[in-house]
């Protein structure tokens, strides 16, 4: 029997991406995914995280994570 | 639809534009033949040779502030569009005030850090007003990697993504004005759809 208690699946602009822990925070996910582009938004269902609540948010299983990559140039 | 009737619908309407640069200043024209009632527009630059590549600016306009000669050229277009500027650099502090009342906020920045600072602020203190980021357009060619992607209701953004400015792939008039006018074309899609 697999112990699933300790993965979990989120959705990360809309794909479906799996994590072998139950939660992490923001930073964990940025650092676990190799993302290192510092210019960036991030909502959680919905909401905004500031950068300075990267450590302290938390990411659960079924949360719907979307990350937008911010380029200079206009 | 008969465009004079979608016109009345959206001289209803007040749209931001924070900044009036390659993305701003091609935004804001768009936004102004469809008919979009009152413009905000906040910029602290002055019309620079540089500029002329990809902004919707003359060369006779070089030394002026931004905001003075895009409201002068949306006048030349469309002297209905009531156009109201703020010649400041736009700050957290400042960006609910300057933008209070407007039903859809354009960000139209170059720098990066200033694209973050605006949506972080708009969508924590104003989070009914949509939000259409550009993002990614710098060089020229690949106009089918452009495209819009919708967050969520208060999110939106346009551009590739991935294209950003540096030296040796400088913002230029095609891809900038491709992503310009489909904030533009958001915007209109986001007001005709409010009754």
């Amino acid at each position: 029997m697999i112990d699933d208690s300790l993965t979990m699946k989120i959705l990360l602009n809309d794909r479906e991406e799996e994590f072998g822990k139950d939660s992490i925070s923001v930073n964990e996910m940025l650092i676990i995914k190799k993302f290192s582009f510092k210019m960036r938004i991030i909502k959680i269902n919905g909401s905004l995280i500031s950068k300075e609540k990267y450590d302290s948010t938390i990411i659960h299983d079924g949360d719907d994570v979307q990350m937008l990559y911010l380029m200079s140039g206009g | 639809m008969r465009f004079s009737e979608i016109k009345t619908h959206l001289s209803k309407f007040r749209v931001g534009i924070a900044g009036a640069g390659g993305l701003g200043s091609n935004c804001a024209v768009a936004l102004a033949r469809s008919g979009v009632g009152t413009l905000v527009i906040s910029d602290f630059d002055i019309v620079e040779e540089p500029n002329l590549n990809r902004q919707y600016y003359f060369t006779d306009q070089v030394g002026l502030m931004k905001t003075d000669a895009l409201r002068d050229n949306i006048a030349r277009i469309n002297p209905d569009v009531h156009v109201i500027i703020h010649q400041k650099r736009l700050e957290k502090e400042n960006i609910t005030e300057i933008f209070k009342g407007c039903d859809v906020i354009v960000e139209a920045f170059d720098r990066s850090d200033m694209k973050e600072m605006l949506i972080e602020t708009v969508q924590l203190k104003m989070p009914c007003t949509p939000v259409i980021v550009g993002s990614g357009m710098a060089g020229w060619g690949k106009t089918g990697d452009i495209n819009c992607r919708k967050i969520d209701e208060t999110l939106y953004v346009c551009g590739d993504e991935t294209s950003e400015a540096s030296e040796n792939l400088p913002p230029m008039a095609p891809r900038v004005g491709v992503v310009a006018n489909m904030q533009a074309n958001l915007v209109l899609e986001i007001l005709m759809n409010i009754k």
